[in-house]
């Protein structure tokens, strides 16, 4: 399965080398879950507070699917 | 001490210091504004003539020793822009100044006879008038620079720059931050405009050698802000290098933009995609670059922790602007179709001189592109914008008086208005609950009058998802009512991201108010406080002929698809009318 990830504000720290909302490619075996994903990355558990897929509010436990747009997001929140 | 109301008559240019009478000591902040401009300022009044008047509240903990992040300032009056009653809440150096002068609040009324500008200089020996006709034309970073050059002390500076002197709409009222710039605003609704009729082109206010704020119980106090601290401190949004910090309000732009809620060209699109150039990233990535005085972390006033201000730079690192808020990158941005981060920094330090509301700024220029007076995207002709309006042109007042006011010079059908008002950043037909905060607060479209942001897109205070109509009524109202309480506290709203999600910060909250005040608030009454201000509110603008009809949405957000959800406002009418239905209810 082929996905694009996004990862924003603190937690592009995670993700070195990537700009400002520029996605990474991965492949991905059938059945990967957003938290396997996740933690395949190296995310910090305790600081994603919100999946989405493709724009969508996702669960850890949710099976990603082929061509999905993800992106993982800490606290966010202002005006 | 007795904390006092500062009276300034404009018609005599007279000051008299007065007690607080019985049916006000209860409040301070928001629900000290709303409740004396409910009770002085006549409903049916035009909100430019002789009988409106501006109320200037700092919050009940403001001012007390080591309270957190608790130096905002309430501004209220009737807005001539919804014709409604208006708080507008704002930082910088004025809430603690007027608060530790022993002041409960200062109401402006009355007009000069003779037609002239003055500046209000208010320290502990009083109150003195001078003639301002120097200052007239002048934008607030002038301002500013010559009343600190004045007056000793580095006192607090409310002004108003050309467009509030041109008694226009989108007037706000500036505030100095701590570095003396005017970057902070009392922003939406037109209150400039209504300082402008008063005559009253600057205010300056030192609080040295003033009487301070009396904590009545400091045990209690003392408790509850330890726990509030901890809460702010070890909250991922709210804590030291954490988002708000490190990335300021524009850490959104990118969020919003994902989850296909960020208005784009017009209220369109929800999903812009220039969105990452403009976002909280690139303009933390360019001040850790460009060095010098740039910072990404700033408090807009003294005691703030949560520093989400920032010093925005040129390149060769001098000071450009502070602060590139979401909102306002996303209004002269996102829904102008312009993706430059350095276009945007200089018309927002336009707005801050010439003393607009940069919301209800860039959702004007937006429409003027809609009506196809510019074309989306185009930097230069928005610019210009600003010159416009700073001269008073024709075209500049018709800017200057906002949204509405600009849709109807081009015969535009597509107005993202409620109540006269231009919406924020959020697109509602991709996020409902704020839909229905917009249509149901008294304070006509607005985003930080119950931010259900929180729970539908960032998880904070609890996860619902933003696309559902349901229960949207029940959460908003929760959100009004908290909200309207926390703009009484005098600390800054975004306390309520951290106390949302950590119950002890809550209770922290609610034990500062009472320690200070020796009122028997606890956390469990909140909510119903802040309703007792919010029904005020209401009852106010039913007063000033607002009907349900008042309470809706623009017809083509229900007919339009908004991309890329392709979703629109599905929430019956009848639904919205439940929000308030309370108030009139047994």
């Amino acid at each position: 399965m082929k996905v694009e990830v996004r990862v924003f504000a603190t937690l592009r720290q995670y993700l070195p080398g990537l700009g400002v909302g520029e996605p990474k490619r991965v492949d991905l075996p059938e059945g990967t879950t957003f938290a396997e994903l996740r933690d395949l990355l190296k995310l910090p558990l305790a600081e994603v507070k919100v999946i989405m897929r493709n724009g969508l509010q996702a669960e850890p436990e949710d099976v990603i699917a082929d061509g999905d747009r993800i992106a993982y997001i800490p606290a966010v929140a202002g005006g | 001490m007795a904390k006092q109301i500062l009276r300034i008559n404009m018609s005599k240019l007279e000051a008299t210091y007065e007690p607080v009478p019985e049916k006000w000591a209860r409040w301070g902040g928001r629900g000290l504004t709303s409740a004396i401009v409910c009770d002085e300022v006549d409903p049916a009044c035009h909100p430019l003539g002789p009988n409106n008047k501006v109320v200037i509240a700092p919050g009940w903990v403001s001012g007390s020793p080591a309270a957190p992040s608790s130096g905002r300032t309430s501004f209220g009056g009737k807005s001539p822009l919804t014709g409604g009653i208006k708080e507008a809440n704002s930082g910088g150096l004025s809430s603690q100044k007027i608060a530790k002068l022993g002041l409960a609040a200062i109401i402006i009324e009355g007009m000069p006879k003779d037609g002239k500008w003055y500046s209000v200089f208010v320290n502990k020996d009083g109150v003195k008038f001078e003639d301002a006709g120097a200052l007239a034309g002048k934008g607030m970073y002038e301002v500013d620079t010559l009343m600190w050059k004045k007056y000793p002390n580095k006192p607090a500076v409310i002004g108003i720059g050309p467009v509030g002197e041109m008694k226009l709409s989108n007037a706000g009222i500036s505030v100095n931050d701590p570095e003396n710039e005017p970057g902070r605003y009392a922003g939406r609704g037109g209150l400039g405009a209504v300082l402008g009729v008063r005559g009253v082109k600057v205010m300056v206010i030192d609080d040295t050698g003033g009487p301070g704020v009396d904590v009545a119980n400091k045990d209690l106090f003392t408790e509850g802000r330890k726990k509030l601290t901890d809460a702010i401190q070890a909250h991922a949004l709210t804590k030291k290098d954490g988002g708000l910090w490190t990335f300021g309000t524009n850490v959104l732009m990118n969020i919003i933009n994902e989850a296909g809620g960020l208005p784009t060209r017009g209220f369109s699109a929800g999903q812009f995609e220039g969105a990452a150039k403009i976002s909280g990233e690139t303009v933390a990535e360019n001040i850790e670059k460009r060095g010098g005085v740039g910072t990404k972390h700033h408090a807009c006033h003294p005691g703030c922790i949560m520093q989400c201000s920032s010093i925005y730079t040129h390149e060769d690192g001098t000071a450009f602007v502070s602060s590139i808020e979401y909102e306002t990158s996303w209004s002269l941005g996102a829904n102008c179709g312009i993706d430059d981060i350095e276009y945007i920094a200089q018309a927002t330090r336009e707005c801050n001189d010439i003393g607009l509301d940069t919301i209800e700024a860039g959702n004007a220029i937006a429409i003027a592109m809609e009506g196809g007076y510019l074309k989306y995207g185009d930097k230069a002709g928005a610019l210009k914008t600003f010159d416009e309006i700073r001269k008073g042109t024709p075209m500049g007042r018709i800017f200057g008086q906002g949204t509405e006011a600009t849709a109807k010079a081009f015969g535009v059908y597509r107005i993202p208005t409620v109540k006269g008002q231009s919406m924020p950043a959020y697109e509602p037909r991709a996020i409902k609950g704020i839909g229905v905060t917009y249509a149901t607060t008294p304070m006509g479209a607005d985003h930080t009058s119950g931010y259900t942001i929180a729970p539908e897109i960032a998880g904070v205070g609890g996860k619902v998802d933003p696309l559902t109509d349901t229960d949207k009524t029940g959460l908003s109202l929760t959100f009004q009512a908290a909200t309207a309480f926390i703009d009484s506290t005098g600390y800054c709203l975004f306390i309520a991201f951290p106390i949302l999600d950590i119950p002890e910060g809550w209770d922290g909250m609610a034990k500062t108010v009472a320690g200070v005040t020796g009122q028997d608030v606890t956390g469990e009454k909140v909510i119903d406080i802040g309703k007792e201000i919010l029904k005020k509110e209401r009852l106010f603008n039913e007063a000033a002929g607002f009907t349900k009809e008042d309470d809706r949405l623009p017809e083509f957000m229900r007919e339009e698809l908004l991309p890329p959800h392709n979703v629109k406002w599905t929430l019956p009418d009848e639904e919205l009318d439940k929000v308030y239905a309370w108030v009139h209810a047994g």
